[in-house]
């Protein structure tokens, strides 16, 4: 065999090395979510069945239907934590934007005291676990009155998220030339005509990402949402799946069934963005 | 159209002054070149006069109304930068046509204006392009387009050449001066290629360390520099400079070597004094080689080793050791040469300047 193709052979194989290996990584990242999809198709006894059973025996889709047969039946109220999710996610998300653009773009575009501290502190804000300020924000939330309520988590919300939207939309006005503003503002444009009609669209896709990644965070949060939030009327989805739990069993089956339901609209929404997403990502790591 | 005057002109950031109160008169449809190394305060300037800088004392006018605290968009102007600026998210036909729109032209005026402005500029077939698909001296183009569309009182230009390679940035230097003679407006042209400025201007603004050193035509800036800097920096390959003290109507250079005081300056110079000497290397030629200006009394001859030559195919620049160091002359009908040969070299001394050593103003009177 001469050396060329022996280079080509040993080329192949390690294409093939390359593959096998990717797919058992994509197989451990997807698994659990094939899991879950799994489990909630199949009985109980399949699921706590030793050692697991792999391939379904019967499927059915008594779950998703016992889901939404209201209470009594089985059921729980899904259009009202869908409800509430979808308002609490979508007003955190849209304030936290807001707050972003403004703080990102002061931090991007002007010089003033204290910014690297502030910029700092914003930073540090993101290391405290969030769980260990649900108790002292329990306190005050119940003292204030608007524990369980969509006001009390959107602004908790908003908090945990502003602070990610600023750094992150930052750096997308840091990559947008300072000449463009000031093109425009020879051109005819006001400062705040400038922003919009330049500066804006240009960073449009950091801001798009900005937008989702604060939207996966409200749309998925657990740990704050189950402490300050009590009654049909504030739960979001994630606390809704406590209540397949009862003092001593557990409806995994139903569980993973409103799983599904959850995932499904984040899904979506990544699935229609991802290009942005990944677009803004990539451009959106290398500072100018 | 209109004219612009600087008065006492300054730049403070914090504590440090840039730009130290210069006064500037320019005239309608004047071309201006602001030059001079960078940091000199130039772009600055430029950017005071656009309103994108506030001032810190002085005035600006613009047509005989002072701007000092307007906006931008209030003064008239239009500019094009060094990165051109286009906006990447608009295409050709809209960024001509941004600032139109901004000021709420009618649909009818405003494709008349851009088609005007890209007929000027030849773009017509790339109107629907957007700036990533465009070379550089189209998206320079673009970037003049919109600027004219504006149809401002003055043309603000900021080192717009700098980004382009050798070859176009002359093509773009020859329009940009046709441009001029077309729209006819004034130009106030910052940059830091003293060829851009000689070539381009009407008057040249010679700025160093936020001060000005000399404002004159081109012709002026290169045969009466008013400073030692000016005379350095205006002119390729610069002007020959070296330091000598005066010494009984011979000028003494560090190693000893004399040459004879040129004669225009012998009222202005005493025996003691320390000067700058400066001469051309159009000045200093091979014997035979060169155009002399004067008269032959005033060519002094000497005999000079070669170091090195560059052959440039119609002239050699030919650099010979006076004074322990390389002096650079400009041979003209070249012909072969070798180094350390030594060759009779003529120096027209009635084309010499002579700067003070302590203050770099020129000794002529």
């Amino acid at each position: 065999m001469d050396e060329n193709s022996s280079a080509r052979l040993k080329r192949r194989l390690l294409g093939i090395v390359y593959r096998i290996g990717l797919f058992l990584a994509m197989l451990t990242i997807c698994l659990p979510g094939l899991w879950i999809v799994i489990s909630s198709l199949r009985p109980t006894v399949e699921i706590m069945a030793k050692p697991p059973v792999w391939i379904p025996q019967e499927i059915s889709f008594d779950a998703y239907v016992a889901m939404f047969s209201g209470i009594g039946k089985g059921g729980i109220p899904v259009i009202e934590y869908f409800r509430n999710s979808l308002i609490i996610s979508v007003t955190s998300t849209v304030i936290a934007v807001a707050i972003g653009m403004a703080g990102g773009y002061a931090f991007a575009r002007y010089r003033f005291r204290g910014k690297s501290s502030v910029f700092l502190g914003l930073m540090l804000t993101r290391t405290v676990p969030g769980i260990a300020l649900s108790l002292p924000l329990f306190f005050l939330y119940v003292r204030l009155g608007i524990i369980d309520t969509h006001f009390g988590l959107i602004l908790a919300y908003v908090a945990l998220n502003v602070p990610f939207t600023i750094w992150l939309i930052d750096g997308f006005f840091r990559q947008v030339p300072k000449d463009l503003a000031e093109a425009a503002q020879i051109d005819g444009c006001t400062r705040w005509q400038a922003f919009w009609q330049v500066e804006f669209p240009l960073a449009g896709p950091g801001i798009a990402s900005a937008a989702i990644f604060a939207f996966l965070t409200c749309w998925n949060e657990f740990a704050l949402a189950s402490q300050l939030t009590r009654s049909v009327s504030a739960k979001t989805l994630p606390v809704g799946l406590l209540d397949y739990t009862a003092e001593f069993t557990i409806d995994w089956r139903g569980m993973c069934a409103l799983a599904v339901v959850m995932i499904i609209p984040a899904l979506t929404l990544t699935y229609i963005v991802q290009k942005h997403l990944v677009g803004g990502l990539t451009s959106g790591a290398v500072k100018g | 159209m209109a004219t612009v005057s600087l008065t006492k002109l300054t730049k403070r950031y914090g504590n440090i002054e840039i730009v130290h109160g210069i006064d500037l008169d320019i005239t309608d449809r004047e071309f201006i070149a602001l030059v001079g190394p960078s940091g000199c305060g130039k772009s600055t300037t430029l950017r005071m006069i656009a309103g994108l800088e506030e001032i810190s004392y002085g005035s600006i006018e613009i047509g005989g109304r002072i701007v000092n605290d307007l906006p931008p968009r209030s003064r008239n102007i239009s500019m094009v930068f060094q990165s051109y600026a286009l906006y990447p998210h608009m295409t050709v036909r809209e960024n001509l046509g941004f600032s139109l729109k901004i000021a709420g032209a009618a649909r009818e005026d405003m494709d008349r204006r851009v088609a005007e402005a890209s007929a000027i500029l030849g773009l017509d077939t790339l109107l629907e392009r957007r700036p990533s698909q465009l070379s550089g001296g189209q998206r320079q183009r673009v970037a003049m387009g919109r600027a004219i569309v504006r149809d401002p009182d003055v043309f603000l230009f900021d080192e717009p050449l700098s980004n382009l390679d050798a070859k176009l940035r002359t093509q773009m230097r020859t329009e940009i001066k046709k441009l001029h003679a077309k729209v006819q407006s004034t130009v106030i042209y910052v940059t830091h290629d003293q060829v851009e400025a000689m070539t381009l201007a009407d008057r040249i603004v010679i700025m160093r360390d936020g001060y000005i050193e000399q404002v004159g035509t081109p012709d002026e800036v290169f045969r009466r520099p008013a400073t030692r800097f000016v005379a350095g920096f205006i002119g390729s390959p610069p002007m020959n400079l070296h330091e000598a003290t005066i010494d009984d109507g011979k000028m003494v250079f560090a190693t000893g070597e004399k040459l004879p005081l040129p004669g225009q300056f012998k009222a202005n110079v005493a025996t003691g004094d320390k000067v700058v000497f400066g001469l051309r290397p159009d000045d200093i030629y091979p014997t035979g080689h060169g155009i002399s200006s004067g008269g032959a009394a005033d060519v002094h001859q000497i005999e000079l080793p070669i170091t090195v030559t560059e052959p440039l195919g119609n002239e050699t620049l030919v650099f010979v050791e006076f004074n322990g160091t390389d002096w650079v002359s400009r041979m003209l009908n070249p012909r072969p040469l070798r180094s350390g040969e030594r060759v009779a070299m003529s120096l027209d001394m009635s084309q010499a300047h002579l700067f003070a050593a302590d203050t770099g103003k020129t000794l002529r009177s």
